[in-house]
């Protein structure tokens, strides 16, 4: 959180609590399906907190054909650890990977226990997951012990840098460059075609398409990269990366266990964009922002995606609701007003008379709406054009914004955006302007009152007042639900092409096989664990 | 004929003067300003200026050069694609679309691959359009069908047959390692392998990295590179459909 008071837009607290209450309305019914469901996905996270990892010689994890084989002889709506660890205390195998390896080719008969036996599967269960689970409170002590020993950035916001090679030995020099650069935070871009693979893939890996695929073994590599050049610069560079797609809870999982510091985690991103089916990605972000909320993981929201599609001064109003929304889905499974690193974007066409004065409106009421959030402020794409020279300027103009509002992170334009992938020297002169920006302008948040009534706070007022229109509108809007949405009006708002132009039914959508509607004696005991709240309330590891 | 010899214009007519940085793998000193402007020399800059130098990370010195370019550009050499079909205004297309087909112009579109960027298939089909045109939504005689992002190829066959689509359009943006290039072919090869020959969609690719003049090694009727408008695409589709309807009355 910055130290400096955020300005003052004079909201009116009858109306904020209105928002938050409306927010809070409309994702109700979301988490009741998403506590009644179970996905593939979460089965395979859990299988992978109780130690299975690696893959066939054709690269299908076990943990996929486990779930898969359990699936097929007893279903999931169980859960996936009864079965299996019955099946380890029958003697079937003597441990996991054996175990899914026997599975894979069929030579395991499964069961649901039941009596006694399954009162010992679930124990066995429980220990075996609770292994994962004492691995990611580790890492966190580890980041609080290395944070405080090396110590924050000294300055907001947070410098935030992308590192996108496809090849993780390429990566590692370039993000160790970064962090020397003055980068606080390192995000790796994962592999274009990721989010839609419907397993994680393994080990180190070398070819990705605009960007590296997420694996628990590049985690590992590159979290310890970044931990020599911790050291080395005296301050804990941060890594990022993406718990998002059909793997979220995985990805999560490992995540937490090979200490990353912040990811990717939108509430509605995978829907709109990815066109992933709606019910799957609400049961998977809820298990996975669990997971980050024990980790201490700050998670990064996506809202800057709306406005490449939509028009950013009509649609600004839909940034505030996902926000609110992502607020209200986050702080259910668990996440502090510390984890939420709430996305908004500088994307205003700038040819449109005073777009640097409604930038300034959105980004104010954004830090005035969430004030102990660490906001993540995003660069201009959409209106980034070949002309480099206009798009120096543009990240300038961007930067002032993040300057004179008090945003926490900061992911530094690049000139090149949309050109070419960034040159060294992009990325140079990139800092160098962030760094003129902030030590010119960084004062302002001091100076800068908006005056009373005028522009600024009336337009800071009027996205606000339709945010909360549009989600009354979703909230009482419960005659559009019907089948899957029934009761659930957001679910239908997202079916309507609400969200960022795009209609996205509950009933469709990618994923859509991979949930299982739990059984009363659904058994999983990492949800078990993690919907009591971590052991001990353990403290922030620092935050911008 | 020098009348169709130009130079660059800096500041007077035959200067010359061009703007050039890059970035040279070696510390900054004296010997890179002179590795710098070695490369200007060999790049046609006579006389070059090193106007800015400066470290940039480890072993590395960024450059900016100015200087007049040696080189001359004969217009007469210059060949370019100039569009072969007249830009129609969304009711003269409506209206062609009416007269020729009797019926709507199916138009399936999608991004595929693993490419998730949706923004070039939306600016040409949405509504809202681009560069202050609509998109081919606005336009009454035309139906748009549009899949979105990373759509499977078999699946964007099977919509386009569905939909008895007039025309596909695909978008490619972001790419790497020509992944635009084989998600093409891959995709028009689909196309052929599905359709009885001659009733192939008209198949067109959009995106900044496709190449003018492939079409015939990419499989596809049409390329349309960055600024293409959604007025450019369906004038275009108007003219082609009146081709085809000619040669197959």
């Amino acid at each position: 959180m910055s130290t400096t008071t955020p300005a003052t837009l004079e909201l009116d607290p009858a109306v904020v609590r209105r928002a938050r209450s409306l927010a809070r309305r409309a994702a109700a019914p979301v988490v009741k399906i998403a506590r009644s469901h179970t996905t593939v996905s979460v089965e395979r996270a859990t299988l992978r907190l109780a130690g299975l990892s690696g893959a066939d010689h054709e690269r299908v994890p076990w943990v996929n054909h486990l779930v898969d084989a359990v699936r097929r002889e007893v279903g999931l709506e169980h859960g996936v650890t009864s079965p299996v660890f019955d099946a380890l205390r029958r003697g079937e195998a003597p441990d996991l990977v054996t175990l899914a390896q026997k599975a894979a080719s069929g030579n395991v008969a499964f069961r649901l226990p039941s009596g006694r036996e399954a009162a010992a599967a679930r124990r066995a269960a429980a220990k075996g997951v609770g292994v994962g689970l004492r691995t990611i409170d580790a890492s966190r002590r580890t980041r609080e012990r290395l944070v405080k020993r090396l110590g924050d950035p000294k300055t907001t916001p947070w410098i935030y840098l992308i590192v996108a090679t496809g090849d993780i030995y390429e990566d590692i020099p370039q993000a160790q460059a970064a962090a020397r650069e003055g980068a606080d935070v390192i995000a790796v871009i994962r592999s274009t075609g990721q989010s839609l693979l419907d397993y994680v893939p393994e080990g180190a890996t070398r070819e990705g398409f605009a960007g590296t695929y997420a694996t628990q073994e590049n985690f590992r590599l590159m979290r310890a990269a970044l931990d020599d050049v911790s050291k080395e610069l005296g301050r804990y560079v941060r890594l990022t990366n993406y718990a998002s797609g059909l793997c979220m809870p995985e990805i999560a999982a490992l995540a937490g266990m090979e200490r990353l510091d912040m990811m990717l985690n939108d509430s509605m991103y995978g829907i709109l964009f990815r066109d992933i089916n709606p019910v799957r990605t609400f049961v998977d972000q809820r298990f996975s922002r669990q997971v980050h909320a024990r980790a201490g993981i700050i998670i990064n929201t996506g809202e800057d995606n709306y406005l490449t599609t939509a028009d950013a001064v009509e649609a600004a109003h839909t940034v505030t609701v996902s926000q609110l929304l992502n607020e209200r889905f986050a702080k259910e499974a668990g996440l502090q007003d510390w984890q939420l690193g709430l996305g908004h974007a500088f994307e205003i066409n700038p040819d449109l008379p005073d777009s640097f004065r409604l930038e300034l409106a959105h980004a104010m009421l954004a830090r005035r709406l969430f004030p102990n959030a660490p906001l993540k402020w995003m660069p201009p794409t959409k209106h980034m054009t070949g002309d480099v020279f206009r798009g120096y300027l543009l990240d300038g103009f961007f930067n002032l914004v993040g300057a004179m509002t008090g945003q926490s992170i900061l992911l530094v334009g690049m000139m090149t955006e949309a050109v070419v992938t960034p040159f060294l020297s992009d990325r140079d002169l990139a800092l160098q302007n962030v760094r003129y920006v902030m030590n010119a302008a960084s004062g302002l948040t001091e100076d800068f009152r908006p005056p009373r009534d005028g522009f600024i706070q009336t337009r800071a007022r009027q996205v606000l007042s339709e945010a909360v229109d549009l989600l009354d509108r979703i909230v009482n809007d419960t005659a559009s639900g019907t089948g899957h949405t029934a009761g659930a009006p957001l679910l239908a708002a997202i079916g309507d092409g609400t969200f960022g132009l795009m209609k996205r039914p509950a009933d469709k959508g990618k994923g859509l096989d991979g949930v299982v509607e739990r059984a009363p004696d659904y058994d999983n005991p990492a949800t078990t664990a993690l919907d009591a709240g971590a052991p001990t309330p353990a403290g922030r590891a620092g935050t911008p | 004929m020098s009348g169709n010899i130009i130079r660059p214009y800096g500041d007077t007519t035959g200067d010359g003067m061009v703007q050039v940085s890059f970035t040279l793998p070696i510390p900054h000193d004296k010997k890179a300003e002179g590795a710098a402007l070695q490369l200007a020399r060999k790049m046609g800059l006579e006389p070059a200026m090193l106007v800015h130098a400066k470290p940039m990370g480890e072993g590395f010195t960024f450059f900016v050069v100015y200087g007049s370019s040696t080189h001359l550009v004969n217009l007469d050499d210059v060949h370019v694609v100039e569009r072969e079909y007249p830009l129609l205004s969304a009711k003269d297309v409506n209206l062609a679309i009416k007269k020729t087909l009797r019926r709507k112009l199916v138009v399936v579109g999608a991004c595929i691959g693993t490419d998730a960027h949706t923004v070039g298939i939306d600016a040409i089909l949405n509504i809202k359009g681009f560069a202050g045109e609509k998109g081919l939504e606005y336009y009454r005689e035309i139906t748009v069908v549009n899949l979105g992002a990373q759509v499977l190829v078999p699946e964007l066959v099977e919509q386009a047959r569905a939909e008895k689509a007039d025309a596909v359009l695909v978008s490619q943006v972001v790419t790497q390692k020509d992944a635009h290039i084989h998600n093409t072919t891959q995709m028009s090869a689909a196309f052929r392998e599905a359709y009885p020959a001659g009733t192939v969609p008209v198949l067109i690719v959009g995106g900044p990295r496709f190449e003018d003049g492939a079409e015939a090694a990419l499989g596809v009727d049409r390329i349309f590179g960055r600024g293409t408008t959604p007025g450019e695409v369906a004038s275009y589709l108007v003219h082609e459909m009146t081709t085809r309807r000619g040669q197959h009355p």
